[in-house]
C-alpha cells in the first residue's frame, strides 16, 4: 500500500503547489499596505489566459510567457493607478472592497477580450509521468514546485536586501514616518500591484498545463490561494507555501483514506482550527496595535 | 326595414367586427420569452442558446414569420443564477406578457421558474438536462434536451454489449454530476450492473488522482463512468491517462463537444460517450431521418459563427420550433390551446432526436435519440 499512500502524497503536492504559489501573490500587496488584494486570482488569470492566447497566435512559449507576465504586471499598476491610488486616504477595509469590485470587472473583461471557453497550455516538459515507486509524477508537478521554491527565495531576498523591499516593509509599518525618511509611499504602492500581479501571472502559466484556464477561473484559485496564505501567515512568503502543501496533502489524504465527500471539509477544519489557536497564522508575525 | 335586411344588416356588421380584430390580431406579433444563462459559470450553455434563437426568430421573420405575424423575442440573462431567473420570469409574464416561454440553461433556472408559469399558465420549453423537469409531468412545463437517466442507460447498456457488469464511478459533487450520479444508481438494477467504487471531487480541482488511486485498487472494476461538466472531465480523462487505469472510461453528454477532446488531448483517445446525433452529424447513415435536419443545423450554425455547433445549441433550435410549430398549428397564440398542441407535438425530428410527446411525457425522447460514440484520432466516431 506503500504505492497508494504516495501517490495521495503526490496528488496532495500537486495541488498544495498550485494553491502555495497562487497564496504568494497575496504577500507583497499585503506587506507594503495591508490591503488583501481580492483581485489577486484575476492577475493569476490573467496572466494564464495572456499567455494561452499568445502560444495559440504562434508566439514561442518562451516570449509568451514572458510577454503575458508583462501584460499582466501592467493591469496591475493600471488597477493601482486607477482604482486604489484615488482612495489611498480610504480605509484598509475599503481598499479590500475596491479590490472585489476590481475582481469583478476583470473577470467580466476577461470574458470580453478572449472568451467564455476553457483553454489548455502543453506541459512545458512533456506528458510522460515519472515512475516513484508504483506512483506516478508529473513533470509539471515538478515545474510547479521549483517555481514556488524560486518565487519565495526572491521574496525572501527582495524584502531583505534590497532598497525597494525595505522601504515597503518601512510603509507597511509607519507610512507616515516613511514618508518622512523620504520615501515615496505612493511610489511603493504602485510597485507592489506590479509585483503581485506579475507573480500571479508566473503562478497562473506555470499550473495551467495542469488546471487549464478560463475566465472565471480566478475565484477558486484566488480563494484557495487566500486560504493558504492565511494558513501560513499572510505576508509571509515560506508561510504561504507550508500553507498551501498542508491544505492539499490534507485533501488529498482525505479522499485517499476517508472519502472524498469529506475532502473540502478536512481541509477546512485544519484552517479553522489553526486560525483559532494561532490567528496569525503558522509562520505569521504577532500583530501588535498601538494605543 | 324587414326583419331579413337587419339580419343581413347584423351579420354584416358582425363579419366586419371580426375582420377587424383578425386584422388587429395579424399586426400583433408573437411574443415568445426568453431567460438564458448567456454570461456566467453556464455561459458555455446559455451563449449558444442566445445565438440560436436570436438567428432563427430573425431567420422566421424574414421569411414572413408564423400564421403572417411578425416574431417578437424577449430576452433576458439570468447569469446562472436561479433568483435572477425567477424576476425575469416574473417580468416576462407580467410586463412583457409573452405568449410562450423558451429558456432555462440550468435546472436550478428552470426550477425556480416552474412554479409561476404553472400559476400563470404560460407553455414552457425548458433546455435544461434533469429529470425532475418533467417527472412528475407538470402541466405547462416541456423540455427538449435528453436526460441524465437516458445517457446512464446508454451507458449501461454499451457495458452489457461488453460483459461488463461491475463498474466504478467518479462524478462530480453538485448540480450535474450530482444528479447524472444519482441517476445511474437509479438506473443499475434494470441492467444488472453493480457500483464497486464511488467517488466524487469539487467542480474546480485541478487534480483527482487521489480518488482514481483508490478507483484502481478496487479489486473488480471493469469499466469507470465520470459525470461532470465543463473542464472537470477533462482533469479526471488526464490523470486516468497518467495512472495508466485500463478498465474503459465513460464519460457522460455532459462532454460531447470538441473542446472537451482539444483539452484532454491524446488522453482522450478510446473514451466512450452517449451523445446526440448533432455530433456525429456527417457520420450518420444517410437513412437516418435525423440527418438531413443535423447536417443543416451544423452549417447554418457554423456559418453564422464560426463555431461548432453543441448540442446545447441544438436544445435551443428544437425548443423554438416546436413552439412556433405548436402555434401553428393552434391558428393563434391562445395559451391554452398552444400548450395542447405542444403536448400533441409528434415525429418532430430536430438535434435530438425524434420527439413523441404525450400528456404523461413532456420530453419525448427515448434511447434512440443517443448514439454511442468513442473518441479515435481526436474526433468523435460512432460506434453502435
Amino acid at each position: 500500500m506503500l504505492s497508494s499512500f504516495l501517490q495521495f502524497l503526490i496528488s496532495g503536492v500537486t495541488v498544495g503547489a498550485i494553491y502555495a504559489l497562487c497564496g504568494l501573490g497575496f504577500s507583497i500587496i499585503f506587506n507594503a499596505s495591508h490591503v488583501i488584494n481580492f483581485a489577486q486570482g484575476e492577475f493569476i488569470m490573467i496572466g494564464a489566459m495572456s499567455a494561452v492566447w499568445l502560444a495559440d497566435a504562434g508566439v514561442p512559449l518562451p516570449l509568451a510567457v514572458i510577454l503575458a507576465i508583462l501584460v499582466t504586471m501592467a493591469v496591475g499598476v493600471l488597477l493601482e493607478k486607477l482604482a486604489v491610488e484615488p482612495a489611498r486616504k480610504a480605509s484598509v477595509t475599503t481598499l479590500i472592497i475596491i479590490t472585489i469590485g476590481a475582481s469583478i470587472f476583470l473577470r467580466g473583461l476577461a470574458q470580453e477580450v478572449w472568451d467564455k471557453n476553457f483553454h489548455k497550455l502543453e506541459s512545458f516538459s512533456g506528458e510522460t509521468p515519472i515512475n516513484l515507486l508504483g506512483a506516478v509524477l508529473m513533470p509539471q508537478t515538478i515545474w510547479v514546485l521549483g517555481t514556488a521554491v524560486i518565487v519565495i527565495l526572491l521574496l525572501a531576498w527582495f524584502f531583505n536586501r534590497t532598497l525597494e523591499g525595505k522601504a515597503m516593509l518601512a510603509t507597511s509599518f509607519n507610512p507616515l514616518a516613511a514618508q518622512l525618511m523620504g520615501i515615496n509611499t505612493k511610489r511603493v504602492l504602485l510597485i507592489s500591484f506590479g509585483l503581485s500581479a506579475g507573480l500571479g501571472a508566473v503562478g497562473g502559466i506555470v499550473i495551467t498545463p495542469i488546471t487549464f484556464t478560463a475566465y472565471d477561473n480566478g475565484i477558486m484559485l484566488g480563494l484557495k490561494g487566500f486560504s493558504a496564505a492565511v494558513l501560513g501567515g499572510l505576508g509571509n512568503g515560506a508561510g504561504a507555501v507550508a500553507g498551501g502543501l498542508i491544505v492539499g496533502i490534507a485533501e488529498a489524504m482525505a479522499a485517499g483514506y476517508l472519502s472524498s465527500a469529506y475532502k473540502d471539509a478536512v481541509a477546512f477544519i485544519i484552517i479553522l482550527a489553526v486560525l483559532v489557536f494561532m490567528p496569525n497564522g503558522l509562520f505569521g508575525r504577532k500583530g501588535t496595535e498601538r494605543v | 326595414m324587414t326583419t331579413k335586411s337587419l339580419k343581413i344588416l347584423a351579420s354584416a356588421a358582425a363579419v366586419a367586427f371580426t375582420a377587424t380584430i383578425g386584422a388587429a390580431q395579424a399586426a400583433e406579433p408573437i411574443k415568445i420569452g426568453a431567460f438564458l444563462s448567456a454570461t456566467g459559470p453556464a455561459s458555455f450553455l446559455g451563449d449558444p442558446e442566445k445565438k440560436v434563437l436570436e438567428k432563427y426568430v430573425a431567420e422566421f421573420n424574414k421569411a414572413g414569420g408564423v400564421l403572417g405575424r411578425k416574431i417578437e423575442l424577449t430576452l433576458y440573462d439570468d447569469a446562472g443564477a436561479a433568483d435572477k431567473a425567477s424576476s425575469f420570469v416574473k417580468r416576462l409574464i407580467e410586463n412583457d406578457k409573452v405568449d410562450v416561454i423558451v429558456g432555462g440553461s440550468t435546472t436550478g433556472a428552470t426550477m425556480a421558474a416552474v412554479p409561476l408559469v404553472e400559476a400563470a399558465g404560460i407553455p414552457f420549453i425548458s433546455l435544461a438536462g434533469a429529470v425532475v423537469i418533467v417527472e412528475p409531468v407538470k402541466k405547462w412545463v416541456f423540455k427538449t434536451p435528453h436526460t441524465d437517466r437516458m445517457a446512464a442507460e446508454k451507458i449501461f447498456s454499451d457495458m452489457k454489449k461488453k460483459g461488463i457488469t461491475k463498474y466504478a464511478m467518479i462524478s462530480e459533487n453538485a448540480g450535474f454530476g450530482k444528479s447524472g450520479h444519482d441517476e445511474t444508481l437509479k438506473v443499475q438494477a434494470n441492467y444488472g450492473m453493480t457500483l464497486v467504487a464511488d467517488e466524487t471531487y469539487a467542480p474546480k480541482d485541478p487534480d483527482v488522482t487521489a480518488q482514481l488511486t483508490k478507483i484502481k485498487n478496487t479489486a473488480g472494476v471493469q469499466a469507470v463512468i465520470n459525470w461532470g461538466f465543463g473542464q472537470s472531465p477533462a482533469v479526471v480523462t488526464k490523470n486516468y491517462k497518467q495512472l495508466g487505469i485500463a478498465a474503459p472510461l465513460y464519460q457522460s453528454h455532459g462532454v460531447a463537444s470538441k473542446d472537451y477532446i482539444k483539452l484532454a488531448g491524446d488522453a482522450a483517445e478510446g473514451v466512450r460517450l452517449p451523445a446526440a446525433g448533432l455530433v456525429v452529424a456527417n457520420q450518420l447513415a444517410n437513412s437516418d431521418m435525423q440527418k438531413a435536419v443535423v447536417v443543416k443545423f451544423q452549417k447554418e450554425y457554423q456559418a453564422d459563427f464560426k463555431a461548432e455547433a453543441s448540442t446545447f445549441a441544438g436544445h435551443a433550435y428544437d425548443g423554438l420550433q416546436m413552439a412556433l410549430a405548436a402555434i401553428q398549428r393552434a391558428g393563434g397564440t391562445d395559451k391554452a390551446k398552444v400548450r395542447d398542441e405542444i403536448e400533441k407535438t409528434q415525429g418532430y425530428i430536430g438535434t435530438g432526436g425524434t420527439v413523441h410527446m404525450s400528456p404523461t411525457d413532456h420530453m419525448g425522447l427515448n434511447l434512440t435519440a443517443f448514439h454511442m460514440v468513442e473518441i479515435k484520432k481526436g474526433d468523435f466516431v460512432l460506434s453502435d
